[in-house]
């Protein structure tokens, strides 16, 4: 197991640093000058030279790139051109936000379609089963700004239940937790269900039956670890996803975290923090199919072994 | 008697697949369940469990008298307390019958933990020395390993370790030596009947090895196409087969490189359960016998020498020459 876990961080070096090449030069081809953000009204060209000057923009690509890497690898992350702080702050503040709000959507789309999805397969071609997944296909197929605004116009504007926007208190967190959630809900949902039905219909479970063994506990016990397996790898996926994928959330209700400060940052061509933030997006992803391959081979020890 | 199976008759909808299927076998017998691929062997093991309601099975008729105790409308809950505990059952295929998700010990000592309230500590012991009994060397090692990493004899002699762990009574093995290769079948085999002697516990056998069936077994049920075709002790069917169908079966005991179950000198196979005739004889299309009455009246059974048969022209009576086969 720690041969495995050591050979899988190992692989994720080249990984990282391909991601990182691509990010920083995404970004320096795009069209748009932080220093245009800088420069005040009616400034000339010298000005513009210095500032230039100043942020390093004028050297090649390959020693911009170098700086970069290097300072990164020592935690540093720059300064904001255009926010004038340290991008490591800025970051360190928006990521609290963005991790509460991810976290806790992670846990209810894997709570409750995990749940969704082992009743349904259970009770595999009955009302009960296409009722829920009529329901969470339907859910799925709603667009995550659309569900938010429904969720604000009937729990905050209506009931008066919620905050509408901002992120004061832990009630701030109910909507944008539930819209991000719903999509992973349904989708864990699905998947549990159809991984489920796999494993019931496998031999062993017959063997299990004809030992005596309950039903209910060949479900939760034997059937539902198999059916874990692909479950933890599709979640593991998006736990970079839910962090980036936060954004248009985190814009409708007006929270601050990273997605926000994305998409702040790249309205004002901030070179360093929105690399930054790109980075981390990505480090979060790497980190998640990380952390399910490692899972996985908590779970399964045929893939301990190297067999699967 | 330890299992008595009267007229048991099965459906799967509309689907009639059982036909008044009787036998019987007693502690310390081995009966052998034998038929070509298709004739409902696996069906009526999965019958005596009440484990064929998960496929959609349903008796429509007939007893199945374990110990006096008709299984056939016993209610789920009941019959899973049967199962495991007093009734066990080794399936075809051991290389998929375990959960890979689990160690063999874990999975040995669920059945004394769940049957005899063993503690887990307690459960593992005797899993061990089960699994000792079994000729299994390094027991407890084994116990600490996960099925993929055992060999398919290993396997098989876990899954008859998981009928031994709660004592069971009667063990239903469905082919339980046909994923394995020659040598090791022969073991399991020789495992099996030992455990019947030893322990006096009922063995239903199914197998298409004939050759198995007279090494080890005592009573024989030779099923054809969801009926049986004739049923008795092991040496009279063998000195002198009264159905054709038993005969041409004992006339092909395998050799070496033929299909399993291929009937030498018969062409055809069993007929699928839809094509199933009523009125008739089963075995009629392929029968060198057949005649008119055998399309259209079914062969009532009859007793004759210790042998049940269900055959309206069967062979002599003790003649020692099954001429279908030869
Ligand atoms: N779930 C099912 N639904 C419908 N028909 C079935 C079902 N299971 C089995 N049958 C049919 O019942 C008949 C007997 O099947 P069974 O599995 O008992 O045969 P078998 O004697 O065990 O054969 P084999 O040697 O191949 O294992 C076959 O015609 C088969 O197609
Ligand atoms: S009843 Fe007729 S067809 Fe059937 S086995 Fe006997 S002789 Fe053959
Ligand atoms: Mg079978």
């Amino acid at each position: 197991m720690l041969g495995f876990a050591i050979r899988r961080i190992l692989m994720l070096v080249p990984v990282f640093l391909a991601v990182s090449v691509i990010i920083f030069l995404m970004i320096h081809l795009l069209p748009g000058d932080p220093i245009d953000n800088l420069l005040k009204i009616g400034a000339g060209p010298e000005q513009r030279a210095a500032l230039t000057a100043k942020y390093g923009l004028d050297r090649p690509l390959y020693e911009q790139y170098a700086l970069w890497l290097g300072n990164v690898l020592q935690g540093d992350f720059g300064t904001a051109i255009v926010q004038r702080r340290p991008v490591a702050s800025l970051i360190g503040q928006a990521l609290p936000y963005s991790l509460a709000l991810g976290g806790l959507a992670l846990v209810m789309s894997t709570v409750l379609g995990v749940t969704v999805g082992v009743i349904a397969a259970s009770a595999k071609g009955s009302w009960l089963d296409q009722g829920l997944m009529g329901g969470v296909l339907f859910g799925s197929m709603l667009p995550n700004f659309w569900i938010g605004l429904l969720l604000i116009l009937i729990f905050s504007v209506s009931l008066g239940w919620t905050p509408v926007s901002g992120a004061r208190g832990w009630e701030s967190l109910i909507l944008p937790v539930v819209t991000i959630g719903l999509g992973g809900t349904a989708l864990v949902a699905r998947v549990t269900r159809v991984a489920m039905i796999d494993a019931q219909s496998r031999d062993f479970v017959m063997l299990l039956h004809a030992k005596g063994v309950h039903p209910v506990v060949i479900q939760l016990r034997h059937v539902l670890r198999h059916a874990l397996i692909p479950v933890v790898t599709i979640l593991a996926l998006r736990i970079g996803w839910i962090l980036g994928g936060a954004v248009t959330v985190e814009v409708v209700f007006a929270r601050p975290g990273l997605g926000s400060l994305l998409i702040k940052s790249l309205n004002q061509h901030d070179y360093p923090v929105v690399q930054a933030s790109l980075l981390i997006l990505a480090m979060a992803v790497l980190l998640g199919t990380l952390l399910g391959d490692l899972l996985q081979a908590a779970m399964d020890p045929r893939i301990r072994d190297g067999l699967k | 008697m330890l299992l008595e199976v009267k007229d048991l008759s099965l459906s799967i909808g509309i689907l009639r697949l059982l036909d008044r299927v009787s036998f019987a076998v007693d502690r310390g017998q081995v009966l052998g369940l034998v038929g070509e691929s298709g004739s409902g062997k696996s069906l009526t093991a999965l019958a005596l469990t009440g484990l064929v309601r998960r496929i959609g099975g349903v008796v429509t008729g007939g007893v199945i008298l374990f110990d006096g105790q008709d299984l056939a409308g016993l209610p789920e809950p009941a019959l899973r307390r049967l199962r495991g505990k007093r009734i066990a059952f080794i399936t075809q295929n051991p290389m998929s019958a375990l959960d890979a998700l689990k160690t063999i010990g874990d999975q040995v000592d669920q059945v004394a933990r769940l049957h005899l309230g063993l503690s887990r500590r307690a459960a593992r012991a005797r899993t061990v020395e089960i699994l000792t009994r079994l000729r299994i060397p390094d027991a407890a090692q084994v116990a600490r390993a996960y099925p993929h990493q055992l060999s398919g004899g290993m396997k098989q002699r876990v899954v008859i370790a998981m009928a031994l762990a709660a004592d069971a009574e009667l063990i239903i093995a469905d082919e339980p030596t046909t994923a394995l290769d020659v040598t090791v079948q022969a073991q399991i085999v020789m495992i099996l009947a030992d455990l019947v002697r030893q322990r006096q516990i009922g063995l239903i056998l199914i197998t298409h090895d004939m050759g198995v069936v007279a090494q080890i077994c005592d009573l024989v049920c030779v099923l054809y196409a969801g009926r049986v075709a004739e049923s008795g002790p092991v040496e009279t069917l063998f000195a002198a087969p009264r159905h054709p169908y038993s005969a041409a079966l004992i006339g092909c005991i395998p050799r070496e490189g033929m299909a399993p179950g291929a009937l030498k000198g018969i062409p055809g196979g069993v007929p699928s359960a839809a094509a199933y005739g009523d009125a008739c004889c089963r075995f009629a299309e392929r029968c060198p016998r057949a005649d008119a009455l055998c399309r259209r009246t079914r062969p009532p059974e009859r007793i004759e020498g210790g042998m049940t048969v269900a055959c309206h022209h069967p062979l002599p009576l003790l003649s020692a020459a099954p001429e279908v086969a030869r």
